[in-house]
């Protein structure tokens, strides 16, 4: 297996978009950081700037205002990049799919590479998401 | 032969190399006891060395601006944390051999690693950044003053010498610098001005994750960024082993050595696990008056003894 790729799984560091969520997915995304879960152990840490995010963390229904930040916010991170569309309303805007406001699910404007479904998707199941993040990088089975 | 000597003393043993590895198993010590004082279970011991490769393996993105400053401030940071940890490596092993007036040399080298946050941050042209240029800024002013004059009392106690060979020699025969009243005073007050250089918490205002987001180094990707990463690794190998030749130079075999580097590094781990954040003028109020108090008495003191 190529090095730069295994150290890349080893240590992701990630930044948390909130496109306008209701915050209940962002709390569980934290939940993963505390004592319980404690994801530090696989080398993943929450970063302040863009520019030192190995993983997008999208969280939330794209409005008309979110959109434009969005693609501007992939563009700023440094390849390679991955994105993860966390909770329902990332995935199919959920509750919001009539609304005026929203553009549409966030694989129509980004390219999503794993989706957690669930509204809020509990800590568990964003860790699983994140090993089957690994593993799809890693080309494992 | 000479020359091929000191080029491996600084590229290999005391210096580079060395000092890289060492750095970054100290940042592992820092992570693993937050960690442990957080109830977590931390990473494992490779953690520090996965993420350099990892960053060193990205996209390294220029802003807009000036290019060559941008990628220039994190190398010279990183050659001159890695020459001081030469320096001290060098006159820990070799006492006798030590050039005069050395010190004077590092404490100036020491300055370099924080000019060069804030040359890269201001060739960045981000507004967050060019806060967090103008907060490093500050803090060195803050820092700087205690931080000298407690080196400068540790000079006066060895009866004058500006040499680290000759500083360890004087503890040789006299004791530890530590054991005295006035050199207690002087550690005190630079274990201090030594958290703020390493940008530990209390005084971290100029890379603020949450406020300013990473600060100065918010436009820094892949190479630079593992520079700076690099050179705080670097730094925080460097400045325990300061801290050992000026106070503690009693005892310097190894497992002596790796004691105390131990011990010094998990009292800045405890002081940055139980104490908020300072906004930047409650860090310079503190600074110019407990520490440089502390510093300026043990001067008073030691210039009574003489």
């Amino acid at each position: 297996m190529n090095f730069k790729l295994k150290a890349l799984t080893k240590s992701i560091w990630v930044f948390h978009v909130s496109a306008g969520s209701c915050n209940n997915c962002d709390i569980e995304i934290l939940d993963c950081l505390t004592p319980r879960f404690d994801v530090e152990r696989f080398g993943i840490q929450l970063v302040g700037s863009v520019r030192h995010a190995d993983a997008l963390l999208i969280t939330g229904a794209m409005n008309k205002k979110s959109v434009p930040l969005m693609k501007k916010i992939y563009e700023q991170a440094p390849k390679p990049c991955v994105v993860v569309a966390v909770g329902q309303c990332a995935l199919s805007q959920h509750m919001f799919k009539d609304s005026y406001n929203v553009e549409g699910p966030l694989d129509s404007i980004l390219p999503v590479d794993v989706y957690i479904p669930g509204c809020p998707p509990r800590p568990e199941a964003i860790i699983d998401g994140i090993v089957k993040l690994v593993k799809k990088v890693r080309g494992e089975k | 032969m000479e020359i091929v000597k000191s080029i491996f003393n600084y590229l290999v043993f005391p210096g580079l190399i060395f000092s890289v590895f060492a750095g970054l198993m100290a940042c592992w010590i820092d992570r693993k006891v937050s960690a442990r004082l957080q109830w977590r279970v931390g990473p494992p011991w490779h953690q520090s060395i996965t993420d350099i490769i990892k960053l060193l393996g990205k996209e390294t993105i220029f802003p807009q601006g000036g290019k060559f400053t941008f990628l220039l401030a994190p190398f010279l940071g990183f050659l001159s944390a890695s020459l001081v940890a030469a320096i001290l490596g060098w006159s820990i092993l070799n006492p006798d051999k030590s050039f005069s007036s050395d010190l004077i040399v590092v404490l100036y080298l020491l300055l370099v690693p924080a000019v060069a946050v804030i040359l890269g941050a201001s060739a960045s042209r981000n507004p967050l950044a060019s806060v967090g240029a103008s907060r490093e800024m500050k803090m060195v002013l803050a820092y700087e003053l205690p931080f000298i004059l407690a080196v400068i009392a540790m000079i006066i106690k060895s009866s004058g010498a500006i040499q680290l060979g000759k500083i360890i020699n004087h503890q040789l025969f006299f004791g530890s610098n530590i054991l005295s009243f006035s050199g207690l005073l002087a550690f005190l007050s630079i274990i201090f001005c030594i958290q703020a250089k390493l940008g530990l918490v209390p005084f971290d205002a100029s890379e603020a994750e949450q406020e300013i987001m990473g600060g100065a180094l918010i436009e820094y990707s892949g190479l630079g960024l593992a520079l700076f990463k690099l050179t705080k690794a670097v730094m925080l190998y460097t400045m325990p082993l300061f801290v050992i030749i000026l106070f503690m130079g009693r005892d310097l075999s190894p497992l002596f050595m790796i004691l105390k580097f131990v011990g010094i590094l998990v009292i800045f781990i405890l002081i940055k696990n139980t104490n908020p954040r300072l906004r930047i003028d409650q860090a310079m109020r503190f600074f110019w008056r407990v520490p440089t108090l502390l510093s300026a008495v043990a001067v008073v003191l030691n210039l009574k003894e003489k």
